[in-house]
């Protein structure tokens, strides 16, 4: 894929939609970058000891970091599920909006709530409010299509589907 | 026989005592001037000259005990910082960049080594004396300009691909030049001269081959989760290609290269890793032995050339920094950054002159050497620092410029 007249060492991937271009730094790392519609440079530098950079160019010179944020392996973790986590909620309300009658929530699992540490199959929430969980979203990571044995925590988040009114029995029991 | 044994532990703990003390003070000097490097933001590189030339012959505190295991040292020290920088690359990385980079490594040779081999010729070094020279100008310090770009955050910046790109084509070309320069310092007429090129040129070929198609399974034969293990079998490794290439006269430095770049994938990160300190450690120590080899009383004589090729040879770097640059699609601003972040020489210099000063014996050109990589490594990253207030000036950014809201 290397463009003719540029090393070799650099290349364009589609990466989903968006045009990214990948270039290899030797003793360093891998580096990604994409220009957003509104025409700035964003891109992340992985090194090969696991750091991750991310930084955004300069809009008076294309080639230089204006600014850049080092993240640790656990912090890129997390960043990654918050776009991640958000896009996931995004596709599947997109995916479901044309049903009716059916909606698609996110229900924040309290710290205190009696159901903190057991598992998804203690709360019966199928049998009794007819909703489905289809994921959770934990510390950033999205966890889907939990099953029975899957255990819950504080703090959690439940992506769940149903009817509105089962939704809100579903969310008064995680509340209890 | 008991005496005897008797006698003999005496002479050597008498023997000891003050090597010990004499290489305690030097380390610790050393770590003293990295410390005050550290604190104002340089390379130790040129503060480890300066205490070698303070320790060396007419300086101020000459070393008598320890130099036979300073030579040792500083030998492994060389081996150590060409292993390491093997180890950063893969066969693969090397050979994709030699295949993408057009001009780019002929421009930068004929730039910066043209400079320094007509110094040669100019000072009466011979043309032998020119071609190490040559070398000596040509090269920038990976170590320093990796550490520079790390240290002002343009390690993601568009142009450091290109610049790493060079400084990869330099590396993989000393591969070639050392050789050469072992040949050729050492005399030996040409027939055998270009036998030995051609046998540089094949164990070089070699390896790579092997690398690019076996590198990952012989990387897999070294022991990656024990530490112990990893580092003598590594040094092992590299002490024994290194001794065999040297006793082909291909140049042990380029051996030591070449094993660092054999091994490749997760092995050689955690290897790199690995050798850090005992590089670190060796590579002082060579730095030292090149000060303590040159002759202080030597440095005003050379002054003068060494200032002039410096100034020269930056310029030249800065040019074909920016013609790297240029191939990879970078603006002006960062073709200028590209090219001052090249200036500084450094270790490679320094190993040039060391296999040249043991070959030719020419005194002044081991100054000559030291007060030039002394020069660029300390203005060199301050060249790079310059950079954006340089193209500040130079290119000012448009003015009237809508601002915009981020995003």
């Amino acid at each position: 894929m290397a463009q003719p007249g540029r090393p070799d060492s650099h290349s364009r991937g589609d990466l989903g939609r968006v045009d990214v271009e990948e270039t290899k730094l030797p003793g360093i790392g891998l580096r990604h970058e994409f220009l957003t519609v509104r025409e700035r440079r964003i891109g992340v530098l992985t090194h090969r000891m696991g750091r991750r950079d991310v930084f955004l160019y300069s809009e008076d010179d294309p080639d230089a970091v204006e600014s850049m944020v080092i993240l640790t392996d656990d912090e890129a973790d997390t960043l990654s599920g918050l776009l991640g986590g958000a896009r996931f909620a995004e596709h599947l309300d997109r995916a479901l909006g044309e049903v009716p009658g059916v909606a698609i929530e996110r229900l924040p699992l309290p710290v205190d709530s009696r159901y903190a540490g057991h598992v998804l199959g203690d709360t019966h929430a199928r049998t009794e409010t007819g909703v489905s969980i289809v994921a959770l979203l934990r510390a950033g990571d999205v966890l889907p299509a939990p099953g029975p044995a899957t255990c819950l925590l504080g703090g959690d988040t439940l992506v769940v589907v149903g009817t509105p009114e089962g939704i809100a029995a579903l969310s008064a029991l995680l509340a209890r | 026989m008991i005496l005897a044994v008797e006698v003999g532990a005496e002479t050597v703990g008498s023997h000891i005592a003050p090597l010990l003390i004499e290489l305690g003070a030097v380390v610790l000097g050393l770590a003293i001037l990295g410390r005050a490097a550290h604190r104002v933001g340089l390379s130790p590189v040129p503060l480890y000259l300066l205490g070698g030339l303070a320790f060396g012959h007419g300086g101020v505190l000459p070393l008598t005990a320890s130099g036979d295991f300073v030579e040792v040292g500083a030998e492994i020290g060389v081996l150590l910082l060409l292993l390491t920088l093997g180890l950063e690359y893969s066969a693969s990385e090397l050979v994709g960049n030699l295949r993408g980079s057009g001009w780019t490594a002929p421009v930068d040779l004929v730039a910066n080594a043209t400079p320094g081999f007509l110094a040669g010729l100019l000072l009466g070094f011979g043309w032998r004396g020119g071609l190490a020279l040559a070398g000596v100008t040509w090269v920038s310090s990976s170590g320093i300009v990796a550490k520079t770009l790390s240290d002002l955050g343009r390690l993601a910046n568009r142009e450091t691909g290109s610049i790493l790109s060079v400084l990869v084509l330099e590396d993989l070309a000393m591969a070639l030049y050392l050789p050469v320069l072992t040949v050729v310092v050492m005399g030996g007429g040409l027939a055998r001269g270009s036998l030995q090129v051609a046998t540089a040129v094949g164990v070089l070929l070699l390896v790579l081959v092997v690398s690019l198609r076996y590198g990952e399974r012989l990387s897999r034969l070294l022991p990656a989760d024990n530490p112990e293990l990893l580092t003598l079998t590594l040094m092992g490794a590299m002490l024994l290609v290194a001794g065999l290439t040297q006793q082909l006269q291909v140049s042990a430095a380029v051996g030591a290269f070449l094993v660092g770049i054999a091994v490749s994938g997760p092995v050689a990160i955690g290897a790199h890793q690995l050798l850090m300190p005992l590089r670190d450690l060796f590579a002082a120590v060579f730095f030292v032995f090149f000060g303590l080899s040159t002759d202080p009383s030597e440095i005003p004589a050379v002054l003068l050339p060494a200032v002039a090729l410096g100034v020269l040879t930056a310029a030249t770097k800065v040019g074909s920094g920016w013609y790297a640059a240029r191939r990879a699609g970078v603006g002006k601003r960062g073709r200028l950054r590209a090219g001052l972040t090249l200036t500084p020489r450094g270790e490679f210099s320094i190993v040039i002159a060391g296999l040249a000063a043991t070959g030719l014996g020419e005194a002044r050109l081991t100054s000559l050497a030291a007060t030039y990589v002394l020069l660029l490594a300390v203005a060199g990253p301050l060249l790079a620092r310059c950079a954006d207030p340089l193209a500040n000036w130079m290119y000012p950014p448009l003015p009237g410029r809508e601002p915009r809201l981020a995003g």
